[in-house]
């Protein structure tokens, strides 16, 4: 939950809604986009974006290396099997 | 050094343990207490567990495990009141996963859910949203907590139920705030912290600025940090290196993810919805002026504690469970009476059990490692400045 999870933005959903899919190792789930959001960094242009996620969110844009490092590290903690879990299994 | 390799630069963890050493044994000449370091946030908690951090530091330095682990400061008269509002016909429950086991004084949301009551796991507050628009005639709960990461996400679940109009929704509101938590933490005479280790997600949505507070008025240094270990040793590092150099301040060592100023779309949203309770009350730590906040008159409709009877009784923890101690620092987790007893993650009696970012469940995990250099050291007095 606060650790949050990689993941890039390989879609972009709804731009009023400010949704985008995001691909997390494979599995892909849709995210809301509203906090990376501003004039100068409009939805469209989220595509392709490394983003950190937290509960359904994208927090704040990475680079890919502080992607892949996190992962690393949340595999090593036993974090991200649980977090694809909670997201693959999620109640809707 | 078992975990050494495991680093992703084994040669510069060592040369960071070597600095610390230096520096805590320069500083340490002039004391005769162990420096200690409080990391506030339950994620660092972990990760200085699996990757055996303490190995890298001397004696002279210690971890003081803050109260950083939403889930693990729930007090249990906050689980009987999901597990009643749970219980109301006609209601959809959701929660995630972690608060599922905590638990209550008569039952978890486990229990609850084993017996009947509908309550579900949810990924995000957008899937209890989502719930609340495919089941019109349901009631769907959503059980917010956490501090200042998921704080503005649960904000805008609320702007959206609106938006939307989807009344069915509504939000049992058991969000935290650190700065508060933090100040409550400091004007305790129990304490004797030299330092800080600030959580990384909480900054990366309030940024820096909310914590010039503890160096200015408390002298004390903070550094924010990532939870690379490496990042963690860094931060030591950093917090050791203020210390001798008599200065007290806010550094970032995580700046790659936090900005001073936080996030404004995030922040924007919290102050939208979100008021600040006059108290609120902690697992351990009792109640903390001004450490929760609530929803604003505004979007009442969308509030559980204004839609539904919340019994809101305050339980006493179990007279054997010293998660408080725990959580205030004054013992370690091997020293309460219950720990790996009645106490496991199996069956947890307290909530530091519960979650993986739970001290006493990091302790019980981990125990391979060798904490025989972690035992509180008898308390004295400090002789030498604390910066």
């Amino acid at each position: 939950m606060c650790l949050g999870i990689p993941g890039k933005i390989v879609e972009i959903v709804d731009p009023e809604a400010k949704l985008a899919t995001v691909d997390v190792g494979g599995v892909k789930r849709t995210i809301n986009v509203a906090f990376i959001v501003n004039k100068d960094h409009p939805v469209a242009s989220c595509l392709g974006d490394w983003v950190l996620v937290h509960v359904g969110f994208a927090m704040v844009r990475i680079d890919e290396e502080e992607a892949a490092a996190t992962l690393a590290l949340l595999r090593e903690m036993g974090e991200y099997q649980s977090e694809v879990d909670n997201m693959k299994h999620s109640a809707i | 050094m078992k975990y050494v390799d495991e680093f992703r630069n084994p040669e510069q963890a060592q040369a960071l343990s070597r600095q610390i050493r230096e520096l805590a044994a320069r500083i340490g000449r002039t004391r005769t207490r162990p420096l200690q370091i409080m990391e506030v946030c339950g994620g660092h908690t972990h990760s200085i567990f699996r990757y055996g951090i303490t190995q890298f530091l001397p004696e002279e330095v210690e971890f003081v495990h803050g109260p950083g682990c939403p889930v693990c400061v729930l007090p249990m008269g906050r689980v009987d009141d999901c597990v009643a509002l749970a219980e109301q016909p006609h209601v959809i429950f959701t929660t995630f996963g972690d608060a599922m086991r905590v638990p209550g004084s008569k039952k978890s949301l486990l229990k609850a859910k084993a017996d009947g009551a509908d309550v579900r796991m949810v990924y995000s507050p957008l899937d209890a949203l989502k719930l609340a628009k495919d089941n019109p005639a349901r009631e769907v709960i959503f059980f917010g907590l956490g501090f200042e990461t998921t704080m503005p996400s649960t904000a805008m679940t609320v702007l959206q139920a609106k938006a939307e109009g989807i009344n069915n929704f509504s939000l049992f509101c058991n969000h935290i705030t650190i700065i508060p938590t933090l100040r409550a933490i400091l004007d305790s005479p129990e304490l004797s912290l030299d330092g800080f280790l600030g959580p990384g997600h909480v900054s990366m949505v309030i940024g820096t600025r909310p914590y010039e507070f503890i160096a200015r008025d408390f002298r004390k240094p903070i550094v924010i940090s990532g939870f690379e270990p490496l990042d963690v040793l860094h931060s030591v590092w950093m917090v050791l290196k203020q210390i001798d150099e008599g200065r007290a301040e806010v550094e970032n060592q995580y700046g790659r993810i936090v900005p001073r100023d936080g996030n404004p779309e995030a922040l924007n949203a919290v102050q939208e919805v979100f008021e600040v309770r006059e108290f609120f009350e902690w697992r351990g730590l009792g109640s903390i002026d001004h450490s929760g906040v609530r929803v604003r008159e505004a979007y009442a409709q969308f509030d559980a504690e204004r839609k539904f009877h919340v019994p809101n009784l305050k339980i006493a923890d179990p007279k054997s469970c010293q998660c408080g101690d725990v959580l205030k620092g004054l013992i370690k987790p091997q020293q309460c009476k219950v720990f790996r007893k009645e106490c496991s993650p199996e069956t947890p009696l307290g909530a530091l059990m519960v979650s993986t970012e739970g001290a006493c469940a990091a302790y019980y995990n981990y125990a391979r490692i060798d904490i025989s250099n972690l035992e509180t050291h008898p308390e004295k007095t400090a002789t030498g400045k604390t910066a």
